[in-house]
């Protein structure tokens, strides 16, 4: 029997909440199933268990807060035999035909309150692989309300998003305490940032005429749900620039670089309301546009209703920051610690380019790289900029 | 679908996206992404959520008709059966 830890999921998380179990104790899991949801500055993480065994028991009742590195729940090989005092679990673990009953319930730890049987949902609900479509939307700051509070949200259906409203209209509430958390995790990574990187920025103006009549021609023919936005061929571009240029791709831990060994580009995702992640597309430079598009809309979607992987979180090794469609020329970013550079793309427009002696309309728009003078210098840097302009000249090589 | 079923549609579709924006605050004839704060890949999903409702392609070519969340709808009413 081994503990399950809660995950540090970034050196400035010192404690999280757990908010949902999502596996019945009892149940078979195997390598990277996601068994629980956990409440973080950052928003409400999806936490995937690294070994394949039978998730014995909870250690941590919903709602309560515990410092990273707290066993969450007891994990068991599914070939060790279950210790004679829990007969109750020898049962081959089949959530949905298991009964409800109060003999599965994991001993409460000390001074552990009570797990109040209304926060139990059926046990039909309770499949770890619930089809996304049938997930619930809530708002992160709901969530937080309902582990706190033990409600069970199961009860609200997946109709309409579930918001702090529709929780207690009643009670008094301090909305302010989710983004304060948020705005405190910014502040925290962006400080350390711009305390301990020497950043050299670099810019130039790049021609996306070839890109967005690519993304065109694409989408001309396709359903609403097929079509392609210009920030997956950013990504890939990024992803393969890259694998030529390693000194930009990578973690700066412990006062060395250590250059990661495949391209999981972060992307930069803002939050309504206020606030962004960026959590990272992993292996960028795999698959085909279309299966990286899939991959993009899932993340946002999901970052969008508050939730993603603790992967996801702390894997990226490169972020881009783009103002899409709707900003200003330029953005110059700030480096996520501890990668070591972010490339910055603005919103295009048509602005006068010359092309052989002649000049014309293109949709241009400005590309930046900020990158950590510790570990490369502006050459470096300039032709690694320059490889990302001109692969987005010829996107359907991406 | 009636013009007043269609304007409850597509309110709904928005709320989806933008659950805190309230309809009753937004300039109708302004730009849709501007008064929701919609992206690309948000805008992506109410167009193939529209599609969706009303069976429509909603092409690409299309998305100069649907700037302003009044010029959705007339587009709704023009081409929803």
């Amino acid at each position: 029997m081994k503990p399950f830890l809660m995950p540090s999921l970034g050196a400035d998380m010192e404690d999280g909440i757990m908010v949902e179990q999502l596996v019945e104790p009892g149940s078979p899991v195997k390598r990277g199933d996601i068994i629980a949801a956990v409440e973080t500055q950052k928003g409400t993480i999806e936490i995937e268990v690294f070994e394949d065994g039978i998730l014995d028991s909870w250690t941590v009742p919903l709602g309560r807060k515990v410092p990273v590195g707290t066993p969450i729940a007891m994990i068991r090989a599914s070939d060790i035999p279950d210790p004679p005092s829990e007969p109750e679990i020898q049962e081959p673990a089949d959530p949905i035909q298991q009964p409800e009953g109060p003999e599965i319930q994991p001993p409460p730890p000390e001074n552990a309150p009570p797990i109040e049987p209304e926060i139990v949902p059926p046990a039909s609900n309770l499949s770890p692989r619930r089809p996304e479509r049938t997930r619930q939307r809530v708002t992160p700051a709901a969530r937080r309300r309902a582990a706190q509070a033990a409600i069970d949200l199961r009860s609200f259906g997946t109709e309409k998003i579930i918001s702090l409203r529709d929780l207690s209209p009643l009670e008094e509430l301090d909305e302010t305490t989710p983004m304060s958390a948020m705005r405190q995790a910014i502040s925290d990574a962006m400080s350390r940032s711009k305390r301990e990187i020497p950043h050299y920025y670099l810019s130039d103006t790049i021609d996306l005429t070839a890109a967005e009549e690519f993304v065109a021609v694409q989408n001309a023919e396709r359903p609403p749900d097929q079509r392609l936005v210009a920030g997956v061929l950013f990504l890939r571009a990024i992803a393969r620039a890259v694998k030529k240029y390693p000194e930009f791709n990578g973690h700066f831990t412990d006062g060395q670089f250590v250059p990661a060994d495949a391209p999981h580009v972060g992307m930069a995702i803002n939050l309504r309301g206020g606030g962004l992640v960026a959590p990272a597309i992993h292996d960028t430079d795999t698959g085909s546009l279309d299966h990286l598009m899939v991959r993009l809309r899932d993340l946002v979607e999901r970052v969008r209703q508050g939730r993603f992987r603790a992967r996801e979180l702390s894997d990226p090794t490169i972020t881009l920051t783009s103002l899409g469609e709707r900003g200003v020329a330029g953005i110059t970013g700030v480096i996520f610690p501890p990668q070591v550079a972010i490339i910055g793309i603005g919103t295009p427009s048509w602005q006068p380019a010359v092309l052989d002696g002649e000049v014309i309309a293109r949709r241009s728009a400005t590309i930046t790289l900020a990158a950590d003078h510790r570990v490369s210098d502006g050459h470096r840097g300039a032709r690694f900029l320059r490889n990302i302009i001109s692969q987005l000249q010829t996107p359907d090589t991406l | 679908m009636s013009p007043a079923n269609l304007r409850e549609t597509l309110i709904k579709h928005l709320g989806r996206i933008a659950p805190e924006i309230d309809i009753d605050t937004i300039d109708t004839k302004a730009d849709l992404r501007d008064e929701f704060d919609i992206d690309s890949i948000d805008f992506l999903n109410l167009v193939t959520a529209l599609g969706r409702e009303f069976s429509l392609p909603m092409p690409e070519a299309d998305y100069d008709q649907m700037q302003s969340f009044d010029s959705l709808l007339t587009y709704l009413e023009n081409h929803a059966a």
